[in-house]
């Protein structure tokens, strides 16, 4: 015999008649016209707010800016985007396009060891520890990660001890005094530009390598040990071609984001503009909305053109 | 393969990338028990209280918190609406235009951030509306949509659709089966949802600085006081303050999707 107490429904719980009801009714037989009144709100907030803005961005970058009055009048020109082929801002495409490529290579080499050990090696409390480990300082106020370079870089600060303290000041002066990488000091040089970028990209690149060394099977690695090769080779031959994907997955995010910076510019290296301080500075200072607008189209394409890329290399599938 | 121990080599990479993923933040940490007024040397001088105090009575400092605390909270509430909508809509079934739409959601913060704040400012500008608080907030609850709606989606793929139809099977109506059974299912991916927009907002800077007009969030007040030498003390200390703020709702956000397939924080 059933000994449980009879089940008691609550008000809420209860079947109910009547209008609710009715109205649930039609909506659960009219899938599309359901589909369209979840989608109406998210729909008119991003159309207006977000496709409604780039838009409006497209549309300035036909204004015209006049240099004498510094005013800007909506009569139609192809100026703005004839000035990108400028000569000075083929410079600032190359120096950027240059940072992002260094600064993506530099990611990959320190997060696959990172990646390759979470994925293989940490359990148990450890996988949790160097996923908090790698989530943390990604989502560290930005401002504050490259605000503690300027620190950490200045002269009389952590690096410029240490370098004292080993004896390795001639050696930091010599490297400083190359072209391309040097500067007057560490805050002032390429590569400590590069060196901050790098920081604050890198968990962007360890996650999606660590996800696809997950999806390596253990078993592939086995056999190609078992087959005879040395780890060097099952490396090389089988697990990076396999993760390769992740990698490049990443690379989106280190590529992407360096691209599009414009406060680490201003903080650390030398004078030279980005793309990104280019834009705030014909956004800002000049006043040259158009020609700013203008701008922003040259890493929407370069982005466009490494997605289209980084789709071929099977990225997404990484994602 | 697991019961395999890591070769050295590797040990000390992995183990030097969590050293130099954390090293500034320590040093962030350290300054600002720094006696020290003026200059970022190192070795430190001593080991203070003092700014703590002085930055708890300045009211820039605190404006600042306030403003950026209020439109945290605003960006999260439009972002958990909006992010549930989508992910309802998105997460079964194929209809035009649906990857067209998960993709227009992760725009935002796919694209840089410059293009985002910049495409906002002359939106706002062509339709003549002041720069503000509003501004700010709506800026934010543009790219903070997404975070909702990955978390969401994610929930709603888990959950098995027996249990929907279990319920109306038992005699529920739509709003019923929502609210006693899908709610619960999603409550904990709206709450690490959430918490993770709200971090987003809470430390934007980039699309911020085009839409505040003359307001400032607290990572605009920070962008400001690095031209500040003087003041340095009290940037230290806000500068941990804001790291620990974003810190918590990260961590309560993994703590509660731990065990799921998508991770709660694994991109932004």
């Amino acid at each position: 015999m059933d000994t449980s107490p009879p089940v008691v429904l609550t008000p809420s719980l209860r079947p109910r008649t009547g209008l609710l009801r009715a109205l649930s009714t039609f909506l659960y037989r009219r899938t599309t016209l359901f589909l369209l009144l979840l989608l109406t709100p998210p729909l008119l907030w991003f159309g207006i707010v977000y496709v409604g803005s780039l838009l409006a961005l497209l549309t300035q970058s036909f204004y015209t800016f006049d240099d004498f009055t510094m005013e800007v009048t909506s009569t139609f020109t192809w100026a703005n985007y004839a000035g990108l082929l400028d000569e000075a801002n083929a410079d600032i495409v190359l120096r950027t396009l240059g940072m992002a490529g260094a600064v993506t290579i530099a990611s990959a080499a320190l997060a696959f060891p990172i990646a390759y050990y979470m994925a293989r090696y940490a359990t148990g409390w450890r996988k949790g520890f160097f996923y908090i480990a790698v989530v943390l300082p990604m989502w560290a106020s930005y401002i504050v990660k490259a605000y503690a370079w300027t620190v950490i870089l200045s002269r009389g600060g952590i690096v410029y001890w240490g370098v004292e303290a080993l004896g390795l000041l001639p050696a930091l002066e010599w490297v400083l005094a190359q072209p391309v990488v040097g500067g007057s000091s560490l805050t002032t040089s390429t590569l400590g530009r590069f060196l901050v970028f790098t920081y604050v990209w890198l968990p962007f690149m360890v996650l999606p390598i660590q996800a696809s060394i997950e999806r390596v099977p253990g078993n592939l690695l086995q056999a190609s040990a078992d087959l005879g090769a040395r780890p060097a080779q099952t490396f090389r031959t089988v697990l990076l071609p396999l993760a390769f994907p992740g990698v490049v997955a990443g690379s989106i995010f280190t590529f992407s984001l360096t691209l599009g910076d414009y406060i680490i510019p201003q903080l650390v290296g030398p004078p030279g503009l980005f793309i990104g301080t280019m834009v705030s500075t014909l956004q800002g200072s000049v006043g040259n909305v158009p020609m700013a607008a203008a701008f922003t189209v040259v890493p929407i394409l370069l982005i466009g053109v490494y997605l289209t890329v980084a789709r071929r290399l099977g990225a997404f599938d990484a994602l | 393969m697991r019961s395999e121990q890591a070769p050295l080599w590797l040990k000390v990479l992995a183990y030097g990338g969590l050293v130099f993923l954390h090293f500034p933040i320590l040093v962030v940490a350290l300054y600002a028990f720094n006696t020290e007024e003026s200059a970022f040397s190192f070795p430190l001088k001593g080991f203070t209280l003092r700014w703590f105090r002085e930055a708890a009575a300045r009211e820039d400092v605190l404006a600042a918190i306030q403003l950026s605390l209020q439109v945290a909270a605003v960006a999260t509430v439009v972002a958990l609406v909006l992010g549930t909508l989508l992910a309802a809509a998105l997460y079964r079934g194929r209809f035009f235009g649906k990857d067209a739409l998960t993709l227009m959601v992760a725009l935002p913060i796919a694209l840089p951030g410059i293009i985002t704040g910049i495409a906002l400012l002359s939106a706002f500008r062509m339709a003549e509306v002041e720069s503000g608080f509003w501004t700010i907030a709506v800026g934010h609850a543009t790219f903070c949509v997404v975070m909702v709606h990955n978390n969401v989606v994610a929930r709603f793929r888990r959950m098995p659709h027996s249990l929907v139809e279990a319920s109306s099977d038992l005699g529920a109506d739509g709003f019923q089966t929502f609210r006693h059974v899908v709610l619960p299912q999603l409550a904990t991916a709206l709450l690490a949802g959430g918490m993770l927009a709200f971090a987003l907002s809470f430390d934007e800077l980039i699309v911020t600085t085009f839409t505040a007009g003359h307001e400032r969030t607290l990572p605009l007040w920070l962008l400001n006081q690095l031209g500040r030498p003087r003041d340095v003390p009290v940037t230290n200390v806000v500068a941990l303050c804001v790291m620990l703020v974003t810190a918590a709702p990260i961590l309560v956000a993994w703590r509660l999707t731990r065990g799921t397939e998508d991770v709660a924080g694994s991109s932004r």
